[in-house]
C-alpha cells in the first residue's frame, strides 16, 4: 500500500503546515498579551518581572478615552449611513438598468484600490478648499467611503440569495413598488445586512491612515491616538491596551459566528 | 426596460452624492498638484508643472521602487501562506476545525494596523521575541536587525494582508464543484496531480483577485512601512505623509500621491491582462 502510506504522508505535512500558518497568525498576539503584563518600563520578552500596571495606565490615559469615545461616534455613523447608502444603491443596482450605473457602481467601489493616505489627503484639501471646519462631519464621511465597498458586497451577496418571486407575488397581489420594498425585500436582507453592518462598524473602529490625515487633537480616534502613544513612550501601555483590543475582538468573533455564522457573512460557504 | 418607480429616484440621492463627494475630493488633490508651494504657509501659490519634474529626483524614484518591491514581495508571500490556510478552511471536515482557522485567520483583519504593527515591533526589536528566544537557545550571540529593515517590513505587512488574501481565495475555492476533483481521482490522478491540473486552475481568479487587493493594500499601507521602517524604509505613504505634515509642502505631497495612484492603476492593469492572457491560454472556460 505505498500510495496510500504516501497519501497519508501528504496529509500529515499539510496539517502541519496549516499549524505553522496559524502559529505565524497568532504569534504577534500571544507576545503582545505577555508583554503588556511585563514590569519594567521598556517592551521587552520575556518580561523580568509582572504586574498589573500598563493595564491601569492604558485605561486611565485621557486620550485614549476621548479616543475611544469619538471612534465610537464615527463608527456609529459611518457605518450607519453606509448600510443606509449601499442598501439603496444595492437594491437600485440590483433591479434596475439606467445610465452611468457602472460608473456609480466603479466609483463607490474604488476606495478599495485607492490608498487610504489618499482618500485621507483629499478629503483634507477638499475641507481646506471650501474653507470647511475639520470636524466630525468629514471624518465619518471618509469612512463611509473607506467601508461602503465591504457594505455593497454584504447586500449583493444577500439579494443574489433572496428569492425574487416572494416579491413577485407581492407585486401581483397589487402591492406598489415601494411597499414591496419595504415589506417584502428589506426584511429579508436584514440578517445579512446585520453581519455588513457589523463588518462595516468594526472596520471603521479600526480605520488608521486616513484618520490620522483628517482628525484634529478633538476627534482623534483611538488608532490615531495609539499611534501618537507608540511614537512618544515605550513603555508597554500600547501592548495592554492592545491586549484588551485583541480579546475583545476575539470574543467578538466567536459570538458572530456562533450567532450569525461567519461563513455566511463572508460569503464562504458555497457547494 | 420597467418604468422607473418614484422610489427608485430617492433611493439613487444618497449613493449619488457620495460619489460626488469623493470625485471632489479627489478633484481637490489634482487641483492642489498644479499649484507652487508657498514655504512656511498652508496658502498655495499660482499654478505651475513644477512638482511633477521634482519627482523625478532619484529620492522619489527610490521610494517608487521600494514601494513596488514591497508591495509584489509582499503580494507573493501572503499568496503563498494563503493558500493552504484558505484550502484548509474550505476542505476542513469537522465544523470545529473550519471555525477554528476561520475566527483565526479573520480576527488579524479587524485589529487595525496600528495594533499589529505595534505587536510585531515587539517581536521583531532588538529585545523582542525572535532576537530573545535565537539567543536564549545560542544560536546567535548578536541580535538580529530586523527593525528597521525591509525584510522586518514585509514579514509585518504579509501579517498585515494575510486575512484578506484568504478570504478572497476562500471565496474563491467554496464555488468549485467538488465533483471535477472527484472525477480526476476516479480516471486514476493522486492528489497532488488532481490539485495541480484542476483545483489550482479553478482557483486563478480568487488568486489573482486576492494578489490584486493584497498589492494595493500594501501600497496603501502607512503605519507599518512607518513605524518598522522607522525613516529607513520610505515608502510613497510615509513620504506622502512627512510632505504634508512635517514641511507642510501639500502641493508637493498632492503630486507624488498621484503619481502613486497612476503606478497603482499601471500595475493592477498589468496583472489583470496577464491573468486574462493566462486564462485563454488554459482553454476560456
Amino acid at each position: 500500500m505505498r500510495s496510500s502510506l504516501s497519501t497519508r504522508l501528504l496529509n500529515w505535512s499539510g496539517k502541519a503546515l496549516v499549524i505553522l500558518i496559524l502559529a505565524f497568525v497568532v504569534l504577534p498576539a500571544i507576545v503582545v498579551v505577555i508583554t503588556a503584563f511585563g514590569s519594567s518600563s521598556v517592551a521587552v520578552f520575556p518580561p523580568r518581572g509582572y504586574s498589573l500596571r500598563w493595564f491601569e495606565n492604558a485605561l486611565g490615559y485621557r486620550d485614549f478615552q476621548t479616543g475611544l469615545r469619538n471612534g465610537v461616534i464615527v463608527m456609529l455613523w459611518a457605518s450607519s449611513l453606509a448600510m443606509l447608502i449601499g442598501t439603496t444603491l444595492g437594491i437600485v443596482i440590483h433591479r434596475f438598468e439606467f445610465r452611468a450605473k457602472r460608473l456609480l457602481e466603479g466609483l463607490l467601489l474604488s476606495p478599495l484600490y485607492i490608498p487610504h493616505f489618499m482618500i485621507g489627503l483629499g478629503l483634507l484639501m477638499l475641507t481646506a478648499q471650501i474653507s470647511l471646519a475639520r470636524g466630525f462631519a468629514v471624518v465619518v464621511f471618509c469612512h463611509v467611503l473607506l467601508v461602503l465597498p465591504f457594505v455593497l458586497r454584504s447586500v449583493y451577496v444577500s439579494l443574489h440569495n433572496l428569492d425574487p418571486r416572494t416579491e413577485q407575488a407581492a407585486a401581483s397581489l397589487g402591492a406598489p413598488p415601494l411597499r414591496v420594498v419595504t415589506t417584502i425585500t428589506l426584511p429579508q436582507l436584514l440578517p445579512g445586512l446585520a453581519g455588513g453592518w457589523l463588518f462595516a462598524a468594526i472596520l471603521s473602529f479600526n480605520e488608521f491612515t486616513a484618520s490620522l490625515f483628517l482628525t484634529t487633537q478633538t476627534t482623534q480616534t483611538l488608532p490615531v491616538a495609539m499611534y501618537n502613544y507608540v511614537r512618544e513612550y515605550a513603555d508597554p501601555t500600547l501592548a495592554a491596551i492592545s491586549s484588551i483590543y485583541i480579546l475583545f475582538t476575539a470574543a467578538l468573533m466567536i459570538l458572530a459566528d456562533r450567532l450569525l455564522g461567519l461563513g455566511r457573512i463572508l460569503n464562504l460557504d458555497g457547494r | 426596460m420597467p418604468q422607473k418607480p418614484r422610489f427608485f429616484y430617492w433611493f439613487l440621492l444618497p449613493s449619488t452624492l457620495t460619489a460626488f463627494g469623493l470625485v471632489l475630493s479627489l478633484l481637490a488633490i489634482l487641483q492642489y498638484s498644479v499649484r507652487s508651494y508657498v514655504p512656511g504657509s498652508l496658502e498655495v501659490g499660482g499654478p505651475t508643472l513644477d512638482n511633477f519634474f521634482e519627482l523625478l529626483k532619484p529620492l522619489y524614484a527610490k521610494a517608487f521602487l521600494e514601494t513596488v518591491q514591497i508591495s509584489l514581495y509582499t503580494a507573493v508571500f501572503t499568496l503563498l501562506i494563503g493558500y493552504p490556510l484558505a484550502y484548509a478552511l474550505i476542505r476542513a471536515q469537522r465544523a470545529w476545525c473550519r471555525s477554528l482557522i476561520l475566527i483565526i485567520a479573520i480576527t488579524p483583519l479587524f485589529l487595525g494596523e496600528v495594533v499589529r504593527t505595534y505587536a510585531w515591533i515587539i517581536v521583531l526589536g532588538t529585545t523582542g521575541f525572535i532576537n530573545s528566544l535565537l539567543m536564549g537557545i545560542g544560536l546567535i550571540d548578536r541580535p538580529l536587525r530586523l527593525m528597521f529593515t525591509q525584510l522586518g517590513v514585509v514579514i509585518a505587512l504579509v501579517h498585515v494582508t494575510l486575512p484578506i488574501m484568504v478570504l478572497m481565495l476562500a471565496a474563491g475555492l467554496s464555488h468549485i464543484d467538488r465533483n471535477y476533483e472527484r472525477a480526476a481521482h476516479s480516471l486514476g490522478a493522486g492528489p497532488v496531480r488532481a490539485f495541480l491540473t484542476v483545483t489550482l486552475p479553478l482557483s486563478m481568479p480568487g488568486i489573482i483577485a486576492g494578489t490584486l487587493t493584497a498589492f494595493a493594500w500594501t501600497f496603501s499601507a502607512f503605519a507599518t512601512p512607518q513605524l518598522i521602517g522607522g525613516g529607513r524604509v520610505n515608502t510613497i505613504s510615509t513620504l506622502v505623509y512627512q510632505l504634508g505634515f512635517s514641511s507642510l509642502n501639500f502641493p508637493f505631497a498632492a503630486s507624488l500621491s498621484i503619481a502613486g495612484l497612476i503606478l497603482t492603476a499601471l500595475v493592477l492593469w498589468g496583472v489583470s491582462r496577464l491573468s486574462r492572457s493566462f486564462e485563454s491560454l488554459g482553454g476560456g472556460r
